[in-house]
């Protein structure tokens, strides 16, 4: 795949544009994968050039997931498209309790898109999976005309290994088991919203966009079995997760409004935008149903990580053939917690 | 957050509770009418219900402005949106509200139309200026509050010489509104709804005051009571109405002193008189054909008027036979009577205008309240 170095010009990553030559197969192409993605995802499979990378297995469960990225804008406050891409899919793969080994990343990219952005974006994903110790080891780059695609989509997919006696699945919860969060709703959302062009306003949220297998590690060894499901609450915020859980699981949740942390920087911006935060995104949350004698020692593994400091005990699985998700408001009232009805906000993720 | 939470006291909410419990008398049935959708999405997002006696009844009133909408003007705004010049901005709430043949908003989007959702009707006249070459429409609709905006797109719009600016007018007057459910035989003749007393509007009141609201008082001796759109606000009204019954009073009283005065704001009265005159007669979803109760831009501002640019006739549409939008925001009907609540019509299939806004009644009950069903079926059976 090395370009002859003699008849290349360096990128111009101050000025210069994709065009339809990086997408191609030639030489602009090769320029394109080695002096951004190589350089900024480094590592040995990617060194070795093949259409694939290779690499052994243990014995036992494996995992795999993908996930296409298509946020706007690109640039958020928190993180961006790649740190997203990393975070997203590893956070896939870590609730199944699994140890996240390997990702792939895929690019489509509009004609016109600025090489510095695309480097920028792709020096954030190395850094990203670098930190979560997770290399990006194979991937792919596609250029479409311009209109065809908004800047820049990722997908990224990931294997993972499940330790040996978990078996966490959606349709676990039971009766009486606890529901844990790794710490406060909506930030992502928020962050994102805050800098749309038709919505921008001042906001010091930043996304809470981060990996978790770290926490789950850190549960997985508190709690082990105990932990029934675990679910990121991504798009549609903890309100369809647990509506998604309850379905599943043919069970209800009681929960407690008062309970749920929540930045009051965040409730402002849902007030004045007319959101409700149960519904808002979340990219570096966990939900956690756990059974019950086991909740305090798994709440405290969550509260000794750093990214579940404000981990909190929000409510309880309840029997209810309606799979309802009932909440305390903390006015006093009783209220559903219901799906989101259509779209509340596009390309959040 | 400051100013807003000090409305949502749980702890204030229970001293309230226990007055109204204190004050309500045992052999009466109080029943009271929220106005507005603003009231009805705080009382079922907040639980309200659990918070009040058995005898305090709450029925819904028609104050959504997107429920209220007819469905020939729906079908008129798809219209408008699949001529290729046009661009149409609507606020986001009015994509999927279900046209006639099960036609809305959105779909027409998904087919091609140019429909964009805006956060404000400024965001329609930047729209208008960066795309010269486009006929920007603002579907404008909403009560008092929402028309001094459309208004002062207008005089923005026609500051910048901006010639591809309308609006698609379809802003309505409440107090036609709530004289005409007083009037309505539902009421005055067959006592089907049984009003005792209005929670009054908030943020209508902010702009047109306490004042128009006298003559139900007076004429009709109903108690009003303005009230915020905050869940104590709510509950404290609903205590001043209580009072009201039991004292035998029907006045006007103010709850929501820190924003309502007695004659409302002149600056936005003004404007919205400077551009809009009242028209004879305008169909409500529900109610019907209401005197007196919508606008229109006046002469001198019809270069603003889309349904005069383009030629626009809406033609009345019927609601599915099945519906019950209709009682329901004459409060003949609540929610759970209607049979396709639920079953059919849903949030995200809805049948019905009050299934669409989360302030229709019963997009409300269902988002909210529907699990009470279920506890009044378990209390049955038991």
């Amino acid at each position: 795949m090395n370009a002859p170095k003699s008849y290349r010009r360096k990128l111009d990553l101050a000025n210069g544009r994709v065009d339809l030559s990086h997408g191609a197969g030639g030489r602009a192409m090769a320029q394109l994968i080695e002096d951004i993605f190589h350089r900024a995802f480094d590592n040995d499979w990617l060194r070795a050039g093949n259409d694939q990378s290779a690499f052994d297995v243990a014995a036992g469960r494996m995992v795999m997931t993908t996930d296409g990225y298509v946020v706007s804008p690109l640039f958020f406050p928190g993180g961006d498209i790649g740190s997203l891409a990393v975070h997203g899919t590893i956070n896939d793969i870590a609730m199944a309790g699994a140890t996240p080994l390997y990702l792939s990343a895929s690019f489509i990219i509009e004609e016109g898109f600025p090489l510095g952005d695309l480097d920028r974006i792709a020096r954030s994903m190395g850094e990203a999976s670098r930190a979560a110790g997770v290399p990006v080891i194979t991937g792919d780059t596609k250029v479409v005309e311009r209109g065809k695609a908004d800047g820049v989509f990722i997908s990224t997919a990931g294997v993972g290994r499940v330790p040996p006696g978990l078996n966490f699945a959606s349709d676990a919860a039971r009766p009486g088991d606890v529901v844990l969060i790794s710490g406060s709703i909506g930030d992502h959302g928020v962050a994102v919203m805050s800098k749309r062009e038709n919505l921008a306003f001042d906001t010091e949220i930043l996304s809470d966009s981060a990996a978790l297998h770290g926490v789950v590690a850190a549960m997985v060894a508190a709690g082990g079995a105990s932990i029934r499901v675990l679910r990121d609450p991504t798009r549609g915020g903890l309100a369809a997760t647990l509506n998604e859980l309850a379905n599943q699981s043919d069970v209800g949740f009681q929960i407690d409004e008062e309970a749920i942390p929540l930045k009051p920087q965040v409730a402002a911006a849902c007030e004045f935008l007319g959101l409700d935060p149960l519904n808002v995104a979340n990219e570096g949350k966990l939900v956690a149903i756990v059974a019950p004698d086991a909740a305090d020692v798994v709440l405290a593994a969550m509260r000794a990580h750093p990214l579940g400091l404000e981990s909190a005990r929000i409510g309880v699985v309840v029997e209810d053939p309606h799979h309802f998700v009932e909440m305390r408001t903390s006015f006093g009232g009783g209220r559903i917690v219901d799906w989101l009805s259509g779209e509340q906000l596009p390309r959040i993720c | 957050m400051k100013y807003v939470d000090e409305y949502r006291d749980g702890k204030i909410a229970r001293t309230l509770a226990a007055a109204i419990a204190a004050e309500v008398s045992p052999s009466l049935e109080y029943h009271f009418m929220e106005f507005c959708g603003g009231h009805t999405h705080a009382i079922s997002r907040y639980g309200l219900e659990d918070l009040l006696p058995p005898n305090v009844h709450m029925i819904h009133g028609p104050g959504c402005p997107v429920c209220v909408l007819p469905i020939g003007r729906i079908d008129t705004a798809i219209t408008l949106s699949r001529r290729p010049e046009v661009t149409l901005c609507t606020y986001g709430d009015l994509m999927r509200v279900p046209g006639s043949k099960g036609s809305s908003l959105m779909k027409a989007k998904a087919e091609g139309a140019d429909i964009r959702m805006v956060y404000s009707t400024l965001d329609a006249v930047r729209i208008a200026e960066a795309e010269p070459h486009r006929e920007v429409v603002f579907f404008a609709i909403g009560f008092e509050t929402t028309t001094p905006p459309t208004a002062l797109a207008i005089r923005f719009a026609r500051e910048k010489g901006l010639g591809n600016f309308t609006i698609f007018c379809n802003h309505v007057l409440t107090p036609a509104a709530v004289q005409n459910i007083l009037d309505s035989p539902d009421v005055k003749l067959l006592g089907t709804v049984k009003i005792d007393g209005f929670v009054g509007p908030a943020h209508v009141s902010t702009v047109i005051g306490a004042k128009p609201f006298r003559v139900f008082a007076k004429e009709f001796k109903k108690p009003v009571v303005v009230a915020g759109f905050e869940p104590l606000d709510v509950m404290q009204a609903i205590l001043m109405l209580v009072r009201q019954v039991n004292q035998g009073r029907h006045e006007v009283e103010n709850q929501y002193i820190r924003a309502v005065t007695e004659l409302g704001n002149a600056k936005a009265q003004a404007l919205v008189a400077e551009m809009f005159e009242v028209v004879v007669s305008f169909e409500w979803r529900g109610l019907g054909d209401v005197p007196d109760s919508a606008l229109r831009l006046r002469a001198a501002y019809e270069s603003f008027d889309a349904e005069k640019r383009f030629g626009l006739v809406s033609h009345p549409a019927k609601d599915n036979p099945a519906c019950e939008c209709g009682a329901i925001l004459r409060g003949v009907k609540r929610p759970r009577d209607c049979k396709l609540f639920g079953a059919v019509c849903t949030p995200d299939n809805p049948m019905g205008s009050c299934m669409v806004s989360s302030e229709g009644a019963c997009a409300a009950h269902w988002t909210y309240g529907r699990f009470r069903e279920k506890n009044a079926r378990v209390e049955a059976a038991a």
